[in-house]
């Protein structure tokens, strides 16, 4: 694995598209999470209707990983229900651990080169736990 | 490359073992282990493993000898002729949880505790959970914008409510060497004890500790060339006779018995359960080793590394160096942000060119807000550093600032 494996344009490109960057205006269910290890966070605000999710936005300050994966979240995301978001984290932890399943969504296999540089994996992890939280009080 | 540091870098296997580009500058986080601490290590696991201060067999015997002659080598290093001065802890962290857990009888309610901006957590937290423990009150000293103490303002949150100021010798991340002796005169006319975060100052070189006017001074033997998990804390004779333990179980009693139970006397009181034995003495090698360098041609080599990696990080654009640009008053520890990218990624992207950096918030999250950012990047620079090590550093940093921001 090289740098230019994990900075791969597909990676670049989602960091730099800032899909979803902002934030709700309304009611919606807001969380902020942190990467203890160097201080980056997410705050990210999740609205559902019907029980689907309508509405998405983050405020990101983080790597390109980090800012790679808040750009999927808001893609993947919308018209997710909240049982779907929160499984999303688990397709992401199992593809770092070298084993994604039959059902992990395509988008996420992006962060495959990601799975050989362990200190990474949170960077990767964090905006997909920021929804899984977000949906589940969402939902509760 | 020099011959002095060709020479210097026999004495660390790593050298041999990892394939060039190797360019290590992580040397704050952990420095390589030299040879001498190496094979003190391997040869106590492989050939001299007993424990110690308890059996009487010749192999128990030649273990608890050497454990002691580890810390007569670190006292000697710390230029004090009395290893009773020294407790061997699991490093830094571990001697400063032990210095706010003995010092806490005289803290509580009314009394207080003086940290700095510039401390690493393990020199904030400690003193946080005393204070939440006892009911003292947590003064902060601030830093100007260059990161240095500002010592007048320290003095002025100086009364005689203030019973411990814990302050960093070298900052990890600027490198900047703190006035120690001046906080610790200061310290004395209030009555307070001074405790000192020396985890970023051994590793450059021996020095005189009670020079310093401390009271306890703990440091790390990963980051002086030694192995993982032993350290130690020098703590003041007469004070540690009057300190109570840190840790209870067996070595540090002197008698127990349910009707009460009597403490051993310093160092022993302070150490707890089986010491990390092959590490100990690992440290205490490493001890040995750094005492047989000409720590003038060290220091000048490394202050001319030093305004090298500034001057280059200075002349390139989009770097914004954390802390002073001139190598006065401080120790080859740099760091450093880029603009448009985040340290984890210019961190990961030098690992292509072959340079270890650390990135992240160095574990001193306060100093990081007081610089109006969250992470960066980290240089540290050690004795078998040369001009090749810098410079990849600096080539690396063009390219990549050129490619992704």
């Amino acid at each position: 694995m090289t740098a230019a494996d994990l900075y791969n344009d597909r990676i670049l490109a989602l960091a730099r598209s800032r899909t979803g960057a902002g934030q709700l205006e309304g009611p919606c269910v807001r969380v902020s999470r942190d990467n203890p290890l160097c201080g980056d966070r997410i705050s990210l605000d999740l609205r559902l209707e019907g029980g689907r999710i309508v509405g998405l936005a983050h405020r990101t300050r983080g790597c390109l990983l980090t800012e790679a994966a808040a750009a999927l979240v808001a893609q993947l995301a919308l018209g997710m229900t909240p049982g779907e978001a929160q499984a999303l984290v688990r397709h992401v932890q199992d593809l770092l651990a070298g084993r994604p399943c039959a059902s992990t969504p395509g988008e996420l296999r992006v962060f495959a080169p990601v799975a050989a540089v362990k200190s990474r994996h949170d960077c990767v992890l964090l905006p997909f736990a920021a929804l899984a939280e977000a949906a589940a009080s969402a939902n509760a | 490359m020099n011959s002095e540091v060709t020479e210097l870098r026999r004495a660390f296997p790593i050298f041999a073992a990892v394939p060039p580009p190797f360019h290590y500058l992580d040397n704050a986080a952990t420095a390589q282990i030299c040879h001498s601490a190496a094979e003190a290590l391997h040869a106590f696991e492989t050939r001299g493993r007993a424990n110690v201060k308890r059996g009487v067999y010749r192999l128990a015997d030649a273990a608890t000898a050497a454990f002691e002659e580890a810390r007569t080598a670190v006292a000697a290093y710390l230029g004090t002729d009395d290893p009773s001065e020294i407790a061997f802890t699991s490093g830094t962290t571990m001697g400063l949880n032990l210095a706010a857990h003995v010092l806490s009888p005289r803290l509580g309610p009314g009394r207080a505790i003086l940290v700095s901006e510039l401390e690493h957590h393990s020199n904030i937290v400690p003193w946080q959970m005393a204070a939440e423990r006892t009911g003292a009150e947590l003064r902060v000293a601030p830093v100007d914008e260059e990161g240095r103490l500002l010592v007048d303002r320290l003095e002025a949150l100086l009364d005689e409510r203030v019973a411990v100021v814990a302050i960093a010798h070298v900052s990890n991340v600027t490198g900047i060497l703190v006035d120690v002796a001046r906080v610790g005169a200061a310290a004395r006319a209030v009555g307070a004890l001074l405790v000192v975060d020396g985890a970023q100052r051994v590793p450059h070189g021996p020095f005189d500790v009670r020079a310093l006017g401390c009271d306890l001074y703990a440091f790390s033997g990963h980051k002086m060339f030694a192995a993982t998990g032993a350290g130690a804390i020098w703590i003041r004779r007469e004070l540690a006779e009057e300190l109570p333990p840190f840790l209870g179980g067996g070595e540090m009693i002197a008698r127990v018995s349910f009707a009460g139970t009597t403490y051993a006397r310093p160092p022993h009181r302070f150490e707890a359960g089986t010491p990390a034995i092959g590490p100990v003495l690992a440290l205490g090698a490493a001890a040995r080793w750094l005492l047989t360098l000409n720590w003038q041609t060290v220091r000048r080599r490394e202050e001319a590394l030093t305004a090298r990696l500034l001057d280059g990080l200075a002349a390139l654009p989009a770097i914004r160096i954390l802390g002073p640009r001139d190598i006065r008053d401080r120790f080859g520890i740099v760091a450093f942000e880029v603009a448009g990218l985040h340290a984890h990624d210019v961190c990961q992207l030098l690992d292509g060119f072959g340079v270890c950096t650390r990135g992240g918030h160095h574990c001193a999250q306060p100093l990081m807000d007081r610089f109006g950012t969250v992470a960066s990047v980290r240089a540290s620079l050690a004795p078998y550093n040369d001009e090749a090590d810098v410079d990849a550093l600096l080539t690396g940093l063009e390219v990549i600032s050129r490619k992704f921001r």
